[in-house]
């Protein structure tokens, strides 16, 4: 967090001041565990294994919050008979060999069906689909599932049931014990008693306990099994919903939160309602039916997506028409990026928009994705910079081998450069979900503009190319409101309006204050539900700058978060069942009987006059179906999931596999990787076989302080260029001596997609560590460099292949394998010959870019 | 600076304790506090902002001759700035530490975890002479290095970072030496290059005890940290004190800081830190203590630090004395070689 | 421990010597701690030969202008041109190299700004000023033949200020923070005005007449005996501070510096009356005197890249403080050891 997140860490660093221990739990030894209290090096790639080693500890030595657990979590309720837990063999019940998916309907709960509140929304099959149509309904549009109405499943609170959540979890968890952690993840017995001692010690009534992960928790092919084992660590010790708990996400960078909640992401609308599938939603109600009966707060999900057709199509979006329902997009399949890279090749996908982004040296498989550009019609680079992915076509590393020529690419690439954060206003949203309004500091230089320019200008030219046509396939383009006031030479749209627009109206044109004034009749609009609030009262909400000295220290009065201003989620859960603090010192948000409503430092993430007492009548439905325990009320019944009967594309309860590339063999179960991943099996994306000898060493990929992410933004620069000059690899003493590496001279790394070279640094913060009986080695590898810039070098991600998560189709980037040779690489085609020849030792089909 | 301030300025003292030195530069009596900067390295993370920052503000240019020389690894660490200099006005430090597992002292250890790795008994026989470090560099071959005798994963690593900056002496060398007055005394007690004054004779640069002020070869001139005099003139802290997101830079009045660091030191010392100590923080030391001072976790030199730096021209008197009796020894020799042994 | 080996340290650093110096840092016997091997304070960015050359003519011309002023008086005069020469083209040369030295010329006025005893360099600056005018004025008379008389008093008047033109340099080098300079402030003066007295002396005996030479003989004689002297005893004093003038250039340097000052002492001693012999002997002397700047000012380039030579003295000087002060309470912040 030091190393990626300097200005975060600040408050860690506040913490500690006031006694906080920080524990630092990573492959490498960085700026983080410099300052960290303790250290605890392991091998990357074995984090499942490390989380539900601390589940074992907690449920072994009785460490659970027990009333929290009870209260406010599905502990108690009763998994089907039909399950049948991975145990030594790794695999879960509902597994198909030939597809290698999930059928989950083996993993529901006795006598009920739960949905998902977010989560895997693709994994029913169509005729797995049908064949649970009794269940289930709106599953690929995944957030509909809440809709089941769920009858309550069979619960014993004694906790003792053997189906009891609590005890599957137990028995699941049984096999990590701290020696088989050890074992598996090479961190000592001792060490790793020392973390599960200090955090169950740190958790309870008086005390809470945070993690905070970044993408070496998510880019695995396990990635969101890794945030569940937390979910489930976290829930066990009573530290969700609560003050100085949590599992805090630290976003790749600024406003990356924001590009989820008003997402860039393809199978997400604003405010996380699913985008509808081409066949299955053929129009709103068909869509909306599949919310049969609701529960839980989503249960409003019509008036949330009316408001949004009404933002976005105004009077156009009637009631005849469905609000404009068909206007929308269709999801006809996976169009992750990697899907869209893939489908380039392949020349399914003509024309791309890259916006701050730098795909050849980024993204995993940096051959794949310049190859993947090399086969389009039309490319858009929006930048500050010239960056590799708008010039590949002369000189990128394909280039150079001749695997690709500039004269047979026929890529129209458009370079247009842009405004910077502190060229143009807007909001940034962080991991807490605030967002902060920043202002512009300096106009952009030249050309450059911001994006919401670029956006609403190209939106008019488009509109005005397509004024008076006929064709109904324009009418969404013609029909959208697109009318933001501008200032300005340049004529730059108004960024408050578009915040203003998120926000929502009612039909008198006035803000709306709160997303429940949100209607399903088309008389409110609003873009983005959960944002509504933001610009209560006509004022910008996210401006606000209040110094913390003149506020409470929950500080409401600094930004705004969503929802409604509420800066700890489910901060019902700080409160027993009873609606009392759980003790003075962790005091957020209580019932207070007098007053008859839910009062205390932050908003009441519940409704303000629910009483711990209310318990719902039969068939009521959304939040009225959920109890005055309920406090995780985005939940269809209101509960934490110890164990997800649903949602999750690789099973109900997260299991240690091996990162597909891995030099060990699974340790905890047979199954040796993710029997649901997802794979890309072409030539231009072979994997290093496990264990295999040719590719011996691990290697992971980090960001530095000192650079940002692809280096768009920092290799330019020689403030920051001076500061880390070259592009190096990170390694041991011991390997340095094993390979004969010379420190500050050159390496050669080689896996089953290309080579590329790194100075050498030799360190003793690189371990090797002992897994198993095998000495293992880490190399870590940060990930910035490219060919353009002040500071250049060869991109780390042109190591890795794709392999990916099934649930969000990441890729498995932070752990991979390699191996490692004194010495620059070849150039030109000798480099093709030189790769060939390990894929040809390991055993691996011939690679190419055919 | 008139030439008659230039007077009074020489007859400023010239080492030991000095309450004021504005005063002693003859600023009057409503002169600002005495500002400065405490650089606790015991919360630095190395994030380099403090760097970054300074460049920014005073527009000092990429350090380094050439392009050659600028983007190139120096194998220190993640330092690769290497040291001060006229283009690099903070510089951070980074120490990779190494001792055999167990020796490590508690540096950043304090909140009361169990001690780990307890199966492996110390080793007296293993540990460093005088609990020392060892230079990484110096641990690649075998050199005998005392690390190398505890294999790799048996060893400890604390890694030290440091953000040095001018220390803004009481008695500041570069000041004195300065032929021309371009380097003065500023009314809130730092020492500032008048870049359109200074003639580039880099008089300075070897005067100073510490190693920072240098010539820039770029455009002739001495510089260095000014301590944003800038800035402080319109109430704002320095840039690199702003920038720093940990509050490892603490930038204030000199005494309210020397009241922190003294209390910090003695929380780090109940908290078992014993390496905590302060640098820089004595009025009695060598330059009469410093306008930025440290806590480190080590021994200064391990940061590139002098051990006890005193200013040169506490022996200028001296030196003048001597200088002059050679003068007239050499004058009186040449007058006697005329009159020895008679003319001939 | 030992710390590290410079010759592992990055290229980047490596042989980074100012003003050309290219040798490599060496890092004594005696263990001690440091940054990467790297330098603590900054080696000097005066310019080489600028530097050496200005002392060593500044020097000469000191020394070369009491000589003339006293041949003048003692009625020699060859003595008296060559010296009034002499002083005016080392003060004339020697303000050409050191506004040379400068990294911007063309502020040298500045330097005139202001007066400060604190600076040997201000100081220098107004001990050259009015001895270069006096020197060149006495020496245009003498060359011309026009205003004898104002020739002899301003030639009196640059022999009263010409000796410190000769040592103030010993404390501009020791007025620094270099270890070797520094920690020689009692030598430095010595050997530097014994120094003067060997060029000026050369110089004499170069161009005066053998009639007219011996006091610049005898001057010259007893200077180099002196510098001599004086650098067993500086370079015994200094410890392991000089191990510099036991290495590298600045080895080779001294070394010929002390042949040249034997060589020409001795031919000074026994060959003054010969033309050739004295002319060579006075060169050889020069050539010492000049050596010997040379060599001082590379040795402290090399103490000033030398990271022990900070940490190991400065170590030393804390142990004595405490073992003397073993009663007393260590102020906190100076637990060091």
């Amino acid at each position: 967090m030091a190393e990626a997140h300097p200005v975060g860490f600040q408050w860690v660093m506040e913490a500690k001041a006031r006694g906080a221990t920080v524990i630092h739990v990573d492959p490498r030894f960085t700026r983080t565990s410099a300052v960290a209290d303790l250290h605890v090096p392991f091998r990357a790639g074995a984090d499942i294994a490390f989380l539900g080693g601390l589940i074992n500890y907690v449920l072994t030595e009785g460490k659970d919050f027990r009333e929290y657990v009870t209260a406010f979590t599905n502990a108690a309720e009763l998994v089907g008979e039909d399950f049948a837990d991975a145990d030594v063999e790794g695999v879960f019940s509902g597994y198909n060999a030939e597809t290698g998916r999930y059928d989950p309907i083996s993993w529901q709960m006795d006598g009920a069906y739960e949905a998902p509140a977010a989560g895997q929304r693709d994994h029913w099959e169509p005729e797995l689909r049908e064949e649970h149509a009794a269940f289930t309904s709106d599953t690929a549009g995944g957030v509909g599932d809440q809709a089941y109405a769920p009858s309550d499943p069979e619960r014993d609170d004694t906790l003792q049931h053997p189906r009891c959540v609590y005890q599957v979890l137990k028995r699941h968890y049984a096999r990590y014990t701290p020696e088989a952690v050890s074992r598996v993840c090479g961190m000592g017995v001792e060490q790793f008693l020392a973390v599960a001692r200090a955090i169950t010690e740190n958790s309870g009534r008086e005390r809470t306990t945070a993690w905070v992960y970044s993408v070496g928790w998510t880019h695995h092919t396990v990635g969101a099994q890794y945030i569940r084992a937390a979910s489930i660590l976290q829930t066990l010790l009573g530290n969700m919903g609560r003050p100085g708990g949590g599992i805090l996400a630290l976003r790749g960078h600024a406003s990356i939160q924001g590009s989820t909640d008003i997402p860039t992401l393809y199978d997400l609308l604003p405010g996380y309602i699913p985008m509808p599938n081409a066949h299955l939603h053929e129009d709103l109600q068909s869509f909306l039916d599949a919310d049969a009966a609701k529960t839980g707060f989503w249960g409003h999900m019509d008036a949330y997506l009316v408001s949004l057709l009404k933002a976005w199509w105004g009077d156009a979006a009637t009631p005849e028409n469905d609000f404009a329902f068909d206007y929308l997009p269709r999801l006809t399949g996976n169009h992750g990026t990697y899907g869209i890279v893939r489908d380039q090749i392949d020349r399914k996908t003509f024309g791309y928009f890259l916006v701050g982004e730098n795909p050849a040296v980024g993204h995993a498989n940096g051959k794949m994705q310049r190859l993947g550009m090399a086969n389009l019609d039309w490319l858009v680079v929006r930048d500050m910079q010239m960056i590799e992915s708008a010039s590949f076509w002369k000189d990128g590393p394909e280039i150079e081998t001749g695997e690709l020529r500039t004269e047979d690419i026929g890529t129209e690439v458009f370079f247009l450069p842009c405004a910077n954060h502190t060229e143009k206003s807007g909001t940034f949203t962080n991991t807490q979900r605030l967002l902060q309004w920043r202002r512009e500091a300096v106009h952009p230089p030249g050309d450059a503009r911001s994006e919401l320019h670029f956006y609403f200008h190209l939106g008019k030219k488009i509109r005005e190319k397509l004024a008076g046509s006929t064709d109904d396939r324009d009418r969404p383009l013609l029909d959208l409101t697109w009318d933001y006031p501008t200032f300005g030479v340049h004529e730059e749209p108004d960024p408050q309006s578009v915040l203003a627009e998120i926000n929502g109206f009612d039909a008198d044109g006035n803000h709306l204050a709160s997303y429940t004034q949100m209607k399903a009749d088309g008389t409110t609009s609003g873009g983005c539900w959960i944002y509504t609030g933001v610009f209560k009262d006509g004022v910008n909400q996210a401006d606000r700058r209040t110094p913390g000295a003149e506020q409470t220290w929950v500080a409401p009065e600094w930004g705004w978060a969503w929802p409604a201003n509420r800066r700890t989620l489910y901060n019902r859960a700080s409160a027993d069942a009873d609606g009392k603090p759980w003790s003075e010192r962790k005091a957020y948000v209580w019932w207070d009987e007098e007053s008859g409503s839910w009062t205390g430092h932050d908003i009441p993430d519940f409704e303000a006059t629910k009483a711990p007492s209310y318990r719902p009548p039969e068939g009521a439905t959304v939040e009225d179906a959920l109890s005055g325990t309920d406090a995780f009320i985005m939940q269809a019944n209101g509960k934490a999931w110890l164990y997800a009967p649903t949602g999750l594309a690789d099973g109900p309860m997260p299991t240690h596999y091996e990162p597909v590339e891995s030099p060990v063999a699974n340790l905890l179960h047979d199954q040796q990787d993710n029997p649901a991943r997802e794979d890309i099996d072409r030539a231009w994306n072979r994997l290093n076989p496990a264990m295999s000898e040719t590719y011996p060493y691990v290697f992971l990929t980090y960001r530095l302080t000192e650079h940002h992410t692809a280096g768009g933004m920092s290799r330019f620069l020689g403030y920051l260029s001076e500061l880390q000059p070259e592009f190096f690899c990170e390694v041991s003493p011991a390997l340095a001596r094993e390979r004969n590496l010379e420190h500050l001279g050159y390496a050669t790394l080689i896996s089953a997609r290309t080579a590329i070279e790194a100075r050498v640094l030799v360190t003793e913060r690189m371990k090797p560590l002992r897994i198993g009986d095998q000495r293992i080695h880490q190399i870590g590898l940060p990930y910035h460099w490219g060919s353009n810039g002040l500071s250049v070098g060869d991109p780390a991600n042109d190591l890795l292949g794709v392999v990916m998560d099934p649930n969000v189709h990441i890729q498995e980037s932070k752990v991979a394998t390699c191996d490692i040779q004194p010495g620059r690489r070849p150039r030109g085609p000798a480099l093709l010959e030189f790769v060939e020849s390990y894929r040809r030792k390991a055993g691996v089909e011939p690679g190419g870019i055919t | 600076m008139t030439l008659f301030d230039a007077f009074s300025g020489a007859a400023s003292s010239l080492s030991g304790p000095l309450p004021d030195p504005s005063a002693d530069a003859g600023w009057s009596a409503e002169h600002p506090k005495r500002v400065g900067f405490f650089t606790d390295t015991s919360v630095c993370i190395g994030c380099k902002a403090c760097e970054v920052a300074c460049k920014e503000w005073n527009l000092v240019p990429d350090d380094g001759t050439d392009a050659s020389d600028l983007y190139r690894l120096t194998g220190m660490s993640y330092d690769n700035t290497g040291d001060l200099g006229a283009s690099t006005w903070r510089h951070v430090a980074f120490i990779e530490d190494v001792r055999p597992h167990g020796t490590a002292t508690t540096g950043h250890m304090p909140s009361g975890l169990p001690a780990l790795g307890g199966s492996l008994p110390r080793d007296a026989a293993s540990a460093p002479p005088d609990g020392g470090t060892v230079d990484l560099l110096a641990l690649l071959p075998d050199t005998g290095a005392h690390g190398q005798q505890t294999p790799d994963d048996e060893r400890d690593v604390r890694w030290l970072m440091s953000s040095d900056v001018c220390k803004h002496c009481t008695h500041a060398g570069c000041l004195d030496v300065c032929p021309t007055g371009a380097l003065f005394r500023t009314e809130f007690g730092t020492v500032v290059v008048q870049d359109d004054i200074c003639n580039g004779c880099g008089y300075c640069v070897p005067s100073c005890p510490y190693g920072v002020i240098d010539v820039r070869e770029s455009d002739g001139g001495a510089h260095k940290c000014t301590l944003c005099y800038d800035r402080l003139g319109e109430g704002l802290e320095p840039a690199c004190a702003k920038a720093c997101p940990t509050n490892s830079i603490q930038f204030g009045d000199l005494d309210e800081l020397q009241a922190a660091a003294d209390a910090r030191l003695a929380e780090l010392h109940g908290r078992g830190v014993e390496e905590a100590r302060l640098y820089g923080r004595d009025p009695d030391d060598g330059v009469g203590g410093d306008g930025a001072f440290f806590l480190l976790l080590d021994e200064p030199e391990v940061y590139g630090l002098p051990p006890d730096p005193i200013v040169t021209t506490r022996d200028l008197p001296e030196m003048w004395r001597n200088a002059a009796l050679t003068a007239l020894g050499l004058g009186a020799a040449a007058v006697a070689a005329f009159f020895t042994g008679g003319r001939r | 421990m030992t710390d590290a080996n410079p010759a592992e340290m990055p290229e980047r650093f490596r042989g980074r010597g100012r003003g050309g110096n290219r040798e490599e840092l060496q890092v004594p016997e005696a263990e001690f701690r440091s940054y990467y091997g790297r330098p603590i304070i900054k080696a000097p960015v005066w310019k080489n030969p600028d530097v050496p050359l200005y002392l060593f003519l500044g020097g000469l011309a000191g020394s070369s202008s009491v000589l003339a002023a006293m041949a003048r008086a003692t009625g020699r005069p060859t003595l008296r041109r060559a010296g009034r020469l002499g002083a005016a083209a080392g003060a004339v040369g020697g303000t050409v190299f050191l506004v040379h030295d400068l990294h911007r010329p063309r502020r040298f006025l500045h330097m005139l700004r202001v007066f400060k005893p604190t600076s040997p360099l201000s100081v220098g600056t107004w001990i050259l000023s009015p001895f270069a005018t006096f020197a060149a004025a006495t020496a245009a008379t003498e060359v011309t033949g026009w205003f004898r008389r104002t020739g002899d008093v301003t030639g009196v008047a640059a022999a009263v200020v010409g000796p410190a033109l000769a040592t103030y340099t010993a404390v501009l080098f020791s007025n620094t923070a270099v270890p070797t300079w520094h920690e020689a402030h009692r030598h430095l003066p010595i050997l530097f005005g014994s120094s003067a007295a060997a060029a000026g002396g050369g110089f004499g005996l170069v161009f005066s007449s053998v009639r007219d030479n011996e006091p610049a003989a005898r001057l010259a004689i007893a200077g180099a005996a002196t510098e001599l002297a004086i650098d067993e005893k500086m370079q015994r004093d200094l410890g392991m501070l000089a191990d510099v003038y036991c290495k590298g250039r600045a080895k080779t340097l001294m070394r010929a510096s002390k042949t040249c000052l034997v060589a020409g002492a001795l031919g000074a001693l026994v060959g003054r009356r010969r033309r050739w012999s004295a002319a060579l002997s006075g060169l050889a002397l020069m050539a010492g005197s000049a050596l010997t700047r040379f060599g001082v000012f590379d040795a402290g380039i090399a103490s000033a890249n030398d990271p022990a030579h900070i940490v190991v003295p400065q170590r030393e000087r804390i142990r004595q403080r405490q073992a003397s002060t073993e009663t007393a309470t260590t102020p906190p912040d100076r637990t060091f050891a």
